[in-house]
């Protein structure tokens, strides 16, 4: 029985090789396994948003994916994207705007909003909202991460 | 909550899969979009045996024009649906319910036909498929067989899938001139699961509804087509008094269940209120 998978994957631009047990998911993987503990794990269900990654250019909820479905696959978590400067923007401004507070569910909004701004560069901040509805934060109320986001937005398409 | 263990196999075939599906019969679930599965697996309300990725089947996400029908491979993400200009043209109402669908990492991941093979009462695509008349394409080792939508629901989380099958498209019929329709969802926050919601969509010509489909999710153990309303409809012009009618006819075909969410009675209500909502809509 396949209790333990080879995989060969690369993440944040690296190949990796490892054998994970099969139930191991993608999050759990990245943290435990290659100390990427950017990325965080909340409800373990898909709802909360915390676990966001992306794989093969597409965000994806860690918790629900297994570290075996991404072999062969390209995946980027928040400190890929931080190291490479692809969201410096948005960084600067959740700071500027006072988007974070603990900060826990931050990489999550952080590739969210980087794939809003990729497939809608001119977001109002209904259509925002309705993107980062399936990321949720306890601290800041949601308005500073709206605005952050719209004002990014903004900057880019100047 | 972190799931039970279990073996893993990513399949390259259907013949792969099925020839484990004979294999371990009951103790194997086929993983797809995983977007439920997992949940469940992690909540342990599950534990199979082994899982069989079929993601990597080749082929099987497609979206075909077909003459008078579009066919969506199974496999095909919501997201992929969703961008799809060909489902905007030739099937409008699932372009309008797919937004619904719980979030964009979700949507990024989760396929059709897993949302048809799960049949959650409470999810879009079910009651969609009922609107659209759709069809199911069904593969065993012994072949294939094509069911349509209304004989596929059977109850809670029950559908005629047999067990050594795998959906592999979803044939739907493309919207005709002179048909509107209508997608209402009623939920506490955006994506969350339906309180209770509509997908409608039928003949409108000359201001005279014919051949309307109203199917509803959230309201029972299973997506449900009003057939009362429906009767009602036929043949007639859009007045307060036949809303009125079809109004008091929901409660003959809709069955809601208490929840967290609120009582039966408060569902059936709204159900009330978004079919009269979703007929002005269409008859506009």
């Amino acid at each position: 029985m396949n209790d333990n998978i080879n995989i060969s994957l690369t993440v944040n631009g690296q190949k990796i090789s490892r054998n994970v047990a099969a139930r191991t998911n993608l999050v759990d993987f990245v943290r435990y396994e290659l100390e990427l503990t950017g990325s965080h794990v909340g409800c373990e269900h898909g709802v909360c948003g915390a676990c966001t990654i992306r794989v093969d250019g597409s965000i994806v909820r860690g918790c629900l994916m297994l570290a075996a479905q991404a072999d062969g696959s390209k995946v980027e978590t928040i400190e890929g994207l931080s190291d490479s400067n692809e969201i410096a923007d948005l960084q600067n401004e959740f700071h500027n705007s006072n988007a974070l507070q603990c900060g826990f569910c931050t990489p999550g909004f952080l590739l969210t909003a980087q794939e809003l701004l990729e497939n809608n560069p001119s977001p109002s901040r209904n259509e925002i909202r309705e993107f980062i509805s399936g990321n949720y934060c306890r601290c800041t109320g949601y308005q500073a991460i709206v605005d952050a986001i719209e004002k990014v937005a903004k900057k880019r398409n100047n | 909550m972190k799931s039970p263990p279990f073996s893993y196999i990513r399949v390259e075939s259907l013949e792969q899969a099925f020839d484990l599906i004979d294999q371990y019969g009951e103790e194997a679930r086929i993983l797809a979009g995983g977007q439920s599965l997992m949940a469940t697996l992690n909540m342990r309300l599950s534990t199979p045996k082994i899982l069989i990725d079929i993601n990597k089947i080749s082929g099987m996400d497609q979206i075909k024009l077909d003459n008078d029908k579009i066919v969506v491979g199974a496999l095909a993400r919501h997201t992929k649906v969703a961008n799809s200009s060909d489902i905007k043209k030739y099937a409008p109402l699932v372009s309008k319910a797919l937004p619904h669908i719980a979030h964009q990492a979700i949507r990024n991941r989760g396929t059709f036909g897993g949302s048809i093979a799960f049949a959650d009462p409470a999810a879009e695509l079910p009651a969609v498929s009922l609107a659209l008349e759709a069809s199911f394409v069904l593969q065993s080792r012994n072949g294939i067989r094509t069911l349509p939508a209304k004989d596929f629901f059977l109850g809670l989380f029950d559908t005629a899938l047999k067990k050594d099958e795998i959906i592999i498209a979803i044939e739907i019929p493309i919207i005709k001139d002179d048909e509107n329709y209508s997608f209402m969802e009623l939920s506490r926050r955006q994506g969350d699961y339906a309180i209770i919601g509509i997908a409608a969509q039928g003949n409108i010509k000359s201001g005279i509804f014919s051949n309307m489909r109203l199917a509803y999710f959230g309201a029972g153990d299973r997506p449900l087509m009003a057939q009362n309303a429906i009767n009602i409809l036929e043949g007639e012009r859009h007045t307060e008094e036949l809303i009125k009618a079809v109004e008091e006819s929901l409660s003959l075909d809709l069955d809601p269940m208490d929840d967290l969410n609120g009582p039966a009675s408060m569902k059936m209500h709204l159900a009330r209120v978004i079919t009269s909502r979703t007929l002005a809509e269409i008859s506009a």
